[in-house]
């Protein structure tokens, strides 16, 4: 038979049953519409998770002095620093892939000001900082370029810092003392919270690191460099691109090691990415139990329909067709119930994702690959649940099912 | 004398055993049975006499278990249950008893149906040929109704349309009228000698005795073996239909003018 006549057969008989063929369908069309729904979510839920990781400066890279020993003992990551201020120019000059460049000026000293003093954490930065660790301010603002440029005494005061020097929260605007230079605030950070590591990220003070490195410190080295990259995926290739700026920088042969360290954080990245990838495995499994049951119910229906038409097979198999032929008709069968209820499974999906974000307000996505995934998903389902009543009617035999009322 | 026919069907001692929870059926016990081309066989025999198991041989869709049976010259018995299928398809029409049409389709898809399972690759076209088989058996005005829609002999013919679409070497009919009234019956025997006439060879099987009178020749076959095999001067169905619906034509035309006076009487009283 042609594909055509097949199609014809097979639709021909799936449309005697309407009711019949609605329902088993609806198996496959949860079941598809489930599995789309549940990856749809899933992966709003890891795009968003992406962007607060992107808000945290997961995409941030650490340049760091190299390290130095002497006589065989390391004295560890930093301790030879050769870092200047005109690396991190050079770095912002030359680099195609970064999207923020500061360099970062670290010192510790008693602040005073307000209702007492604090010893904390001054870190003379640049203006792409409250970029690259995506800073959020609480109270008034951060500082500019010029302020940075004519090295004036401004500082951005950290959340445990003004909570404990100015606890009626009118910092900004008043002055403070760090080594007895008075500095003018000029805002205040929202809290961030604690790092992995225990560290407080509230308690310090932020002020431009020109200012930090003539007033506060008097060396020409800076302890880091922070960069970022727009995206995660550019950051291998942005580590590249700065160790060979940063060798170009400092001179070195090709035979000399780095006397920097670039890291980044990554590892945070994939450990929460593997977090909602995980869940999205696990939504789509369940969902594909669905699927599952869905695929039995068409089984089922399949065996109700071979034991029902036992006659017509045995009125094709005695004209002359084959047990292929017969296993072929219902296969065909299966396949067009399962597919077709598939398409309307994608449709279902769609609409189920769109409503649940208007309604819940969640985000999701439908993935163009999961709806292909999904047919041919449905498609197997057909052919693997199909398959056993098809081949139970192709091994009928011919005699028995004629004879059978 | 006359020019040697062609055996279309050639069975030597072939024997069915049917092996049922240990005790074992001998349904038939050792039968020759040759068929030229051409000839009109009636198989009779009481149920249980191996009738049946005959047919279904003869028919390929059963194998004996032992001896040969050649159709048109082919060793059927040695073949796998493709090319049985295949045999079917190209060699045989069958007719059954219970009409066996697909329901919900139409005449014309009904006869069409092993059309679609040619694998010979004749190209042709198949619903001109199921036509034209239609037209053979004088149904070619019911092309699309459905089996619902024809009365017991008209689907008869449409399953002996559908059996003779693949110009098939043998026409096979299996209790042909068992389901069918005397008029009926004779209706579709009278077919069964036209298509003869016209050179198609035919084995009926059947115990009704009424219809052995319009076949060539009868096979009779008591517990698996054949016990009689007799040629004879078939009656002419056509005429006996004829004789048939000249009695019946009166009494339907006498009911069809009281029905007419009735309807009168009736208009009468609403007028």
């Amino acid at each position: 038979m042609t594909a055509a006549r097949l199609l014809k057969v097979a639709s021909k008989s799936i449309l005697k049953n309407k009711m019949r063929t609605l329902l088993t369908m609806l198996g496959i069309i949860i079941g598809v519409g489930a599995v789309i729904i549940m990856v749809a979510i899933g992966q709003g839920a890891q795009s968003r998770i992406e962007e607060q990781i992107q808000n945290l400066g997961t995409n941030m890279i650490v340049i760091t002095g190299g390290t130095s020993s002497s006589g065989g003992v390391s004295h560890g990551s930093g301790s030879y620093n050769r870092l200047k201020v005109k690396d991190a120019d050079f770095i912002a000059q030359e680099s195609v892939l970064l999207s923020g460049v500061t360099p970062v000026v670290t010192t510790f000293t008693q602040a005073v000001g307000g209702t007492g003093n604090w010893r904390t954490l001054i870190n003379g930065v640049g203006v792409d900082y409250e970029y690259i660790r995506a800073l959020t301010l609480f109270d008034g603002s951060f500082f500019d370029q010029t302020d940075v440029r004519q090295m004036k005494k401004v500082a951005v005061l950290a959340w445990t810092v003004a909570e404990n020097l100015f606890p009626d929260g009118d910092a900004v605007g008043q002055q403070i003392r760090l080594r007895n230079v008075p500095f003018m605030i000029i805002g205040v950070l929202n809290p961030k919270g604690q790092t992995a590591s225990g560290t407080d990220q509230d308690d310090q003070i932020l002020a431009p690191y020109t200012t930090v490195q003539t007033r506060l410190r008097g060396r020409s080295f800076i302890s880091q460099i922070l960069v970022n990259t727009s995206t995660p995926n550019d950051i291998p290739a942005a580590e590249a691109e700065i160790a060979i700026l940063l060798r170009e920088s400092h001179g070195l042969a090709e035979w000399e090691e780095n006397d920097f360290t670039i890291k980044n954080q990554t590892e945070l990245a994939e450990a929460a990415q593997g977090t909602t990838e995980v869940m999205t495995l696990l939504l789509a499994a369940i969902a594909s139990i669905s699927l599952l049951v869905g695929g039995i119910g068409i089984m089922n229906i399949m065996l109700v329909s071979v034991t029902e038409r036992t006659r017509e097979i045995g009125i094709r198999m005695a004209v002359g067709a084959r047990g292929s032929d017969v296993l072929t008709q219902f296969l065909i069968e299966s396949i067009v119930m399962s597919v077709f209820g598939g398409a309307l499974g994608v449709l279902v999906g769609f609409a189920g994702s769109m409503l649940l974000s208007r309604l819940m307000g969640w985000g999701t996505e439908v993935a163009p690959d999961i709806v292909a995934i999904a047919i041919i998903f449905s498609a197997a389902v057909g052919i693997f649940f199909g398959f056993y009543p098809a081949r139970k009617a192709a091994a009928l035999n011919p005699i028995d099912a004629l004879r059978y009322e | 004398m006359q020019e040697e026919k062609k055996t279309v069907i050639e069975t030597s001692s072939i024997t069915k055993v049917y092996a049922t929870g240990g005790t074992e059926v001998h349904a038939l016990a050792g039968v020759d049975f040759h068929v030229d081309e051409g000839e009109f066989v009636a198989i009779m025999g009481a149920s249980g006499s191996g009738k049946s198991t005959l047919m279904n041989i003869v028919g390929c869709l059963d194998y004996p278990t032992s001896g040969t049976y050649l159709l048109d010259g082919i060793e059927v018995n040695t073949l796998g249950c493709n090319a049985l299928a295949d045999i079917r398809n190209q060699k045989i029409g069958f007719v059954f008893q219970g009409f066996n049409l697909l329901a919900r389709t139409s005449a014309l898809e009904n006869v069409e149906l092993p059309l679609l399972y040619d694998r010979s690759g004749s190209k042709f076209n198949p619903k001109k040929r199921a036509l034209e088989a239609l037209e053979m058996v004088g149904l070619a005005d019911r092309t699309g109704h459905h089996p619902n829609e024809l009365s017991g002999g008209q689907q008869q013919r449409v399953a002996i349309a559908r059996a003779l679409v693949t110009h098939p070497s043998l026409l096979l009919a299996d209790e042909p009228t068992g389901n069918l009234d005397s008029k009926t019956s004779v209706d579709v025997f009278g077919l069964f000698q036209e298509l003869n006439a016209k050179g198609i060879t035919i084995v009926v099987v059947t115990h009704e005795p009424g219809v052995i009178q319009y076949v060539k020749r009868v096979v009779e076959l008591t517990d698996g073996r054949v016990v009689r095999d007799e040629s004879q001067t078939p009656r002419s169905a056509a005429e006996d239909l004829e004789r048939i619906l000249v009695e019946k034509g009166f009494t339907e035309r006498d009911e069809e003018l009281r029905g007419k006076e009735s309807v009168l009487d009736e208009n009468k009283l609403t007028v």
